[in-house]
């Protein structure tokens, strides 16, 4: 999916920034500063694809989507839908845009109205765009219920008679009610239990081949993030400081925070358990973001130069991007599997 | 094995009273060895948390008691303790650290009140040298310079930092016993890493058990000896960490392990357990997992199943398990 | 999971009548909200009826007849110039009723606009809100005098100035709720679709903020009937030829120790008011609240 003569991407995001304004003072709200949650971040998704999109807490993957989405207002940038921008679109000119966006949340509990019954959540969407309640629209509802693996007598009942992975399919359902192109997972399994989230991961994969859906899918959980993307984003601070298929993210990641993220996911086996060189220090605020590089202060291999200057997303092979002025010398890691292991499932 | 540090017997602990009570933790027994780890693996329900909460005395009241067992921490039965006793017990020679390091430190006092409160509790010392133990510990938990995040407030500190706090705090009577209840679960990744490290040095620097609670199999892979699977609030299966992930007996074991996305191999599709958790208030009449178990047969429907043994320290709750795989 | 069968459910009526439907079947069935619903008629209606029972004039002075306690002649007694304290009671319930009710219904529409709009549009929120401020900082009898007396003395006056009186707090509650409910993902959810703030507000956000509504409303009730009487002692309110049950309390408040009926019924008459609403509002708070229904089969 990353070769092919590119066609129009579903998505293009072209210096994409968020500042959130921070007020001070006791009497007047006077802005005295802004944290960049989301600096200059360029991204595409073609038709089709998963673009996975990793990173800690505060890093500003979640804005991404949501600016994307135009939830929220990007303070710099443009977001190209299919080639046409809809940065600067009103609300109201939007609304045939939305048909083809949608989001999953990550709280299945907070994510369904629980005053209204399903059968009105999950079509909420069509009833926005102008659809009338009747016979018609409830056979559909009853349709994408079954889609997602719900039963039909799903409809007449409200969110809290389901549990977190039936209330997460109802969200799915309403996302897909649309039809639309492009789907946003905000960490869309992360509240999950283990065995209920690999249903949702299957459900997701299965909708993207029906449907030809393409995603962004955001997650902290690196191994849901490798199972489920074809290309994967790397942020730190607002920033995309690396982007790869994934295959070649994971197997040669380049840039130092990309090998520390690695680094840090536990062994999948008690045999490859080993002492890794850990990421010191915590996440700087991104209040006041170190200058130059942003992960100077807790990267191994910084120097004068990052302290100073910022890095640019720097092209080292087919669809591989990092940012880092010294990707060069930058040492290979250690492989993250060792040897292969034994089946475990038999 | 030496004589256990901690031995639960056929633990049962209930919530909410009369008829409409339900278990959250049925027939559990294990033992923890001096300076041995144990992870026990759940998923929402499973009754891992409650059953770390019944060791420490620590279960919600009026709502939550123990209804069966017994509790034994250093041969002595710790529910026919006198309540005294046992609050001397714990934040002693028992520790405990939980999920949430936003909650569980008082906001308004500084953390260095909060550890010295802690062992003047249990140690008679008076403030100074309370502190200057304090101090000592925030160093050993990897906190720069202790001396002056000893007059910090909760607030100041990352999440990170917090439940480092909390660990100096349950570390600082020197216990034998530390209860990890999700440790690392609200931490980033790169944290979560810290942590762990930092957790299996000072293991081995104090000499103490851990019991790890936790949802995620990574992190038992990466920490612990011996492995408890729960499941609807009953073992399913208990072998040591290598025997656990190279040959599971339990059919939900095997599921969990197969729901896992794996980090070095691709797989095209996860495989998934069917179904969804049970509900503790409507359970099942026999094994709790046949409903959702691809091997079920009619006889899993009859009653609970008894832990068989199929190797030394490997016992699996499951009349369908093959007991030819053992070595 | 065993799926009743989808053609069940199809042939679900598009709409049936309100009696017939669930929400009323689940009504009839709350047992708070039929013995609110009674207490609350049994007052109502008595109140309504009061002109077509046959009661002795509320105002007929009878001197001789004074301070009589409740007996089978006088049921509920009699006040200090003699008047029947059972028909006073009962037509006051009128007048009371009205005002209590009027304010509730004013106070509604005007503290929740209020309280939305503060909560959901952030620009408004603080100038809303430090108005709302001001006017709570003012003791609230006295704001109310200050309102009576520049409108000039009416019941129409009184339910007016005690509406505005308690604007402020309901708009406070409601707009903790809705900056509660505003965060939550599936407001963000019907963002993503493209609904519009009406929408939002309307489908999304009021619904899940009516339990604390229902029940600052029922308080206020209790506060309008109770500053009413007030207002009409210091002759702001009513007249006081229509004595409301305020009046009847501040008028049996000089004679308590002599007297007690004289108060004890105008007050219980407003705690079974009071009480029969809150069991009311309980009740609907309950039915319309999906996650609390009991489903009886």
């Amino acid at each position: 999916m990353t070769a092919a003569p590119a066609p129009t991407p579903i998505i293009t995001v072209d210096g994409l920034a968020k500042h959130f304004p921070v007020r001070g003072g006791t009497f007047l709200n006077r802005t005295t500063g802004a944290v960049r949650a989301v600096d200059d971040v360029n991204l595409t998704i073609a038709p089709g694809e998963t673009l996975g999109l990793v990173g800690e807490s505060g890093c500003g993957k979640s804005t991404v989507g949501r600016l994307i989405l135009r939830l929220i207002e990007p303070t710099a940038g443009r977001i190209l839908f299919e080639g046409t921008d809809i940065a600067g679109l009103a609300q109201r000119e939007l609304l045939a845009v939305r048909r083809s966006m949608q989001i999953v949340f990550q709280d299945p509990y907070s994510s369904l109205n629980p005053r209204m019954m399903v059968e009105d959540i999950i079509l909420e969407p069509l009833y926005i765009q102008g659809a009338r309640k009747g016979p018609e629209t409830r056979r559909q509802a009853q349709k994408l219920l079954e889609t997602v693996g719900l039963p039909r007598s799903a409809i007449a009942r409200y969110p809290h008679e389901f549990s977190g992975g039936q209330r997460q399919r109802i969200g799915i359902a309403r996302a897909i009610a649309p039809q639309p192109k492009f789907i946003v997972c905000d960490e869309a399994v992360s509240a999950l239990d283990v065995s209920i989230q690999a249903q949702i991961v299957n459900l997701l994969q299965d909708l993207q081949q029906e449907f030809g859906l393409s995603y962004l899918f955001i997650a902290h959980d690196l191994a849901v993030v490798k199972h489920i993307s074809d290309r994967v984003a790397v942020m730190y601070l607002g920033k995309v400081v690396e982007i790869a298929p994934k295959r070649t993210l994971y197997a040669t990641p380049r840039h130092p925070y990309t090998q520390a993220l690695l680094a840090s996911i536990p062994a999948p086996h008690p045999r490859l358990r080993r002492q890794r060189a850990r990421l010191t220090g915590e996440l700087p605020s991104a209040l006041a973001p170190p200058p130059g590089c942003r992960f100077n202060t807790r990267c191994p291999h910084a120097q004068d130069r990052c302290r100073s200057e910022v890095p640019e997303l720097r092209t080292l092979a087919e669809g591989h991007q990092a940012a880092c002025h010294f990707i060069d010398q930058i040492p290979a890691p250690a492989p993250l599997g060792g040897s292969p292991r034994n089946g475990t499932a038999p | 094995m030496a004589a256990p540090l901690l031995s639960v017997r056929n633990l049962r602990t209930v919530f909410g009273t009369g008829g409409g009570g339900i278990v959250a933790v049925d027939d559990v027994s294990f033992d923890v060895a001096p300076r041995e780890v144990v992870g026990i693996v759940g998923e929402s329900g499973s009754g891992k948390s409650v059953t770390a909460l019944s060791i420490m005395g620590l279960l919600p009241q009026p709502q939550g008691r123990i209804a069966a067992g017994a509790i034994l921490f250093e041969g002595r039965d710790l529910l026919q303790m006198p309540p005294r006793e046992r609050r001397a017990l714990r934040g002693g020679a028992m520790g405990m650290v939980f999920q949430e390091p936003m909650t569980s430190l008082n906001p308004v006092f500084t953390i260095g009140d909060q550890i010295v409160e802690t062992i003047r509790q249990h140690e008679r010392m008076g403030t100074r040298a309370a502190r200057a133990r304090a101090v000592d510990m925030l160093g050993r938990v990897g906190i720069a310079a202790p001396a002056r995040r000893l007059d910090d407030y909760p607030h100041q500190l990352s999440g990170g930092m917090r439940q480092r706090v909390m660990i100096a705090m349950a570390l600082a009577c020197s216990p034998r016993l530390l209860l990890a209840d999700e440790p690392t679960t609200a931490l980033d990744v790169t944290i979560q890493a810290q942590l762990l490290d930092l957790l299996r040095d000072l293991q081995a620097e104090f000499g103490m058990a851990i019991v790890l609670i936790t949802h995620n199999m990574g992190v038992i892979a990466e920490f612990a000896d011996r492995v408890l699977v729960m499941y609807a609030g009953r073992m399913a299966e208990e072998a040591p960490v290598g025997r656990i992930f190279d040959a599971p007996k339990h059919p939900y074991t095997i599921g969990l392990l197969a729901s896992t996305p794996d980090i070095v191999e691709d797989n095209v599709r996860l495989r998934t357990i069917p179904g969804t958790l049970p509900n503790l208030a409507d359970l099942p009449p026999g094994c709790r997992f046949a409903p959702r178990c691809t091997r079920a047969i009619e006889a899993c429907g009859a009653g609970q199943p008894p832990m068989r043994d199929f190797a030394a320290d490997h016992r699996a709750a499951c009349i369908r398990a093959d007991m030819d795989a053992a070595p | 999971m065993a799926a009743p069968d989808a053609a069940v459910l199809e042939d679900r009526p598009a709409r049936v009548p309100f009696w017939r439907g669930p929400t009323f079947r689940r009504l009839i069935h709350h047992r708070s909200f039929v013995i609110g619903a009674i207490l609350v008629s049994i007052v109502l209606v008595t109140a309504l009826i009061a002109p077509w029972l046959d009661l002795p004039d509320p105002n007929r002075l009878a001197i001789r007849f004074r301070f009589r306690p409740p007996s089978g002649e006088f049921l509920l007694g009699t006040d200090n110039l003699g008047r029947s304290m059972l028909s006073r009671v009962i037509w006051g319930g009128q007048l009371s009723l009205a005002i209590g009710l009027g304010v509730v219904l004013l106070n509604a529409v005007f503290g929740v606009t209020l309280g939305a709009a503060a909560g959901y549009f952030g620009k408004l929120d603080g100038p809303l809100m430090r108005f709302a401020d001001a006017l709570m900082a003012f003791p609230s009898v006295l704001l109310a005098i200050g309102i009576a007396a520049a409108l000039g003395p009416s019941a129409m006056t009184a339910v007016i100035a005690l509406a505005v009186v308690y604007i402020p707090r309901t708009a406070r509650i409601v707009r903790a709720s809705v900056l509660v409910v505003r965060e939550l993902e599936f407001v963000q959810a019907a963002r993503a679709s493209g609904a519009d703030d009406w929408r939002i507000l309307r489908q999304h956000i009021m619904p899940n903020c009516m339990a604390p509504l229902i029940v600052q409303l029922s308080f206020v009730f209790a506060y309008a009937v109770l500053s009413e009487a007030v207002l009409s002692f210091l002759g702001l309110g009513a007249p006081p030829t229509t004595p409301s049950w305020g009046i009847l309390i501040a008028e049996g408040r000089s004679y308590i120790r002599e007297a007690a009926w004289l108060t004890i019924v105008p007050g219980v008459a407003i705690a079974i008011t009071v009480f029969g609403l809150n069991l009311l509002g309980d009740g609907l708070r309950d039915v319309l609240d999906p996650r609390l229904r009991v489903e009886q089969g």
